[in-house]
């Protein structure tokens, strides 16, 4: 295999891998903090990209349509936790899939009414549509370059914001400790909100970098949801870092799974990867909660 | 200060607490004394609103608290060293003594994080360990730490001492001792009488989820009976 194959796809896998980590970042945390499974999560991914390319198609700027529609998806979140998905947090797993899965549905059709049954088009921004030559003779599309580079940027602001911050510090000790967190003054129903509110501005942001290099349409966020959960899976349920560790493998090992295996196990590759890792770490490769 | 009457709680359906009154004044420390599962941590509970009561009233430096949720309760001035400790496994030391700390707007001088390795120098040496790696006796210092940070008026702790070595034991009595010397009032559970009856001004025990006895120092060091029957030494 050549140089530039090798580089181009490394690329292509990274650039899978910082998608899959914005969606999960938001799944493992509300999973791993408020021990919700949210299948609705893929949903906030399509309404971003819906949101970003209208923006896009009123203003004509995909930076704007970023602005408005990032905020707005988080915005959609939070209303979305206080109006149904916290009424979930004591019910058991089957009733959240349940509830869930109808808001998939629901959304869906929202959307379909919305934006109607066909594929919404989405520009890739003009200033970002030639290609980087990332080494010498090696052209890569600058989208997708920025991709990864606005994902990395996000992953290493998350981590430092929950490493760091007074509010991540609570955020990790709400993951262990909820009910002791709160007897220390903090509200909790308020912190999950806004954790909450991250998770879907991250998959908002996910669904709108998606836009334009895959097709803008009802049900686009069910596909990376699944791969999303493999992902919360093998880094390990609640722990951000182990997203991240786990997105960039399963965006390479699936990648790479594509041109390097023939097809029947090439798509069974990142679940072989999960059974692998599981079986060595049943807890996922960070857990969180040691 | 705190001030609970004829308080009912239930876990599910079972009535745990039935009718429970005690009273805590400003600058007192007072014990709650009981054997295991006469209803103390239930006390706790209720006090903070952990578990709702069904019926009574709770009220807090003259403020109806009763069936208020436990962060507003907590912020009001009430810090709580829970059963277990619990402290945050994932978080550094320092990091469990900041995450909830109190911050402050009206000039009080809050606690700092050099204020407890002051009176906990074995905390100083490992403010960068993750709190799953402290001993007991440390995990409750910390505990104590946590709580004091979040400016408590009043301090409950629930099972003070339980589990530590003597020598670590008499450290927390200090600390206590000081704590109520510099104008704290304290509600402290804890098995040991002899100092208990030592830095507590009153004492209330809870037989059963009703409280049986109640009095100071003096009159519980004068009274064997009440000792054999309700704490069984």
């Amino acid at each position: 295999m050549s140089m530039q194959l090798w580089v181009v796809q490394t690329l292509n896998g990274l650039q899978l891998g910082v998608m899959l980590f914005l969606m999960s970042a938001g799944l493992t945390l509300v999973f791993g903090i408020m021990n919700l499974i949210n299948l609705a999560h893929g949903s906030l991914y399509m309404l971003g990209a819906y949101l970003a390319a209208t923006f896009q198609a009123l203003t004509g700027s995909f930076f704007i349509a970023c602005l408005l529609a990032v905020p707005l998806v988080m915005g959609i979140g939070m209303l979305m936790e206080m109006s149904i998905l916290r009424r979930l947090y004591d019910r058991d797993h089957l009733d959240q899939v349940l509830a869930t899965f109808a808001l998939i549905l629901f959304f869906n059709e929202l959307v379909r009414m919305t934006w109607g049954p066909q594929a919404y088009f989405m520009a890739i921004p003009e200033s970002l549509s030639g290609t980087v030559e990332i080494l010498p003779g090696i052209p890569y599309p600058a989208y997708r370059l920025t991709i990864v580079l606005a994902g990395s940027g996000v992953a290493v602001g998350l981590y430092l914001f929950i490493g760091r911050t007074r509010l991540g510090m609570i955020i990790r000790a709400g993951a262990t400790h909820r009910e002791m967190v709160g007897a220390l003054g903090v509200n909790i129903k308020l912190l999950y909100t806004f954790v909450f509110g991250m998770g879907a501005a991250m998959a908002g942001f996910a669904g709108m970098m998606a836009g334009p290099i895959l097709s803008v349409e009802t049900g686009m966020g069910e596909p990376i949801m699944i791969l999303a959960f493999v992902v919360i899976v093998i880094g390990g349920i609640g722990s951000v870092r182990g997203a991240f560790a786990a997105a960039v493998l399963v965006g390479v090992a699936d990648t790479f799974g594509r041109i390097l295996l023939p097809p029947a196990l090439s798509s069974m590759a990142i679940y072989i990867l999960m059974a692998g890792v599981l079986c060595f770490r049943p807890q996922g490769l960070f857990p969180a909660h040691g | 200060m705190l001030e609970l009457k004829n308080i009912h709680s239930y876990y599910g359906t079972t009535q745990a607490l039935f009718g429970i009154d005690i009273e805590i004044h400003a600058g007192e420390m007072v014990s709650l004394l009981g054997r295991n599962g006469m209803g103390k941590t239930t006390t706790v509970r209720s006090i903070l609103g952990l578990t709702r009561p069904r019926q009574g009233t709770v009220t807090f430096q003259g403020r109806d608290i009763f069936g208020a949720p436990p962060y507003r309760i907590a912020q009001m001035g009430i810090g709580l060293v829970p059963e277990g400790r619990q402290i945050f496994p994932t978080l550094t030391v320092r990091e469990n003594l900041v995450a909830t700390a109190y911050r402050g707007k009206n000039g009080r001088r809050p606690w700092t994080p050099a204020d407890i390795y002051e009176l906990f120098p074995v905390l100083a040496q490992r403010t960068r360990q993750p709190g799953s790696r402290l001993s007991g006796g440390e995990q409750q210092m910390l505990a104590i730490g946590r709580a004091l940070m979040t400016h408590p008026k009043l301090l409950i702790l629930d099972e003070a001492t339980e589990g530590l070595a003597p020598r670590v034991r008499a450290q927390i009595w200090d600390c206590l001792e000081n704590l109520k010397s510099a104008g704290l009032s304290i509600l402290v559970i804890d098995k040991h009488l002899d100092a208990l009856t030592r830095i507590c001004d009153r004492h209330y025990i809870i037989e059963k989820g009703r409280i049986v006895w109640r009095g100071d120092s003096f009159k519980l060091k004068a009274d064997p009976a009440v000792r054999q029957d309700y704490l069984g030494v």
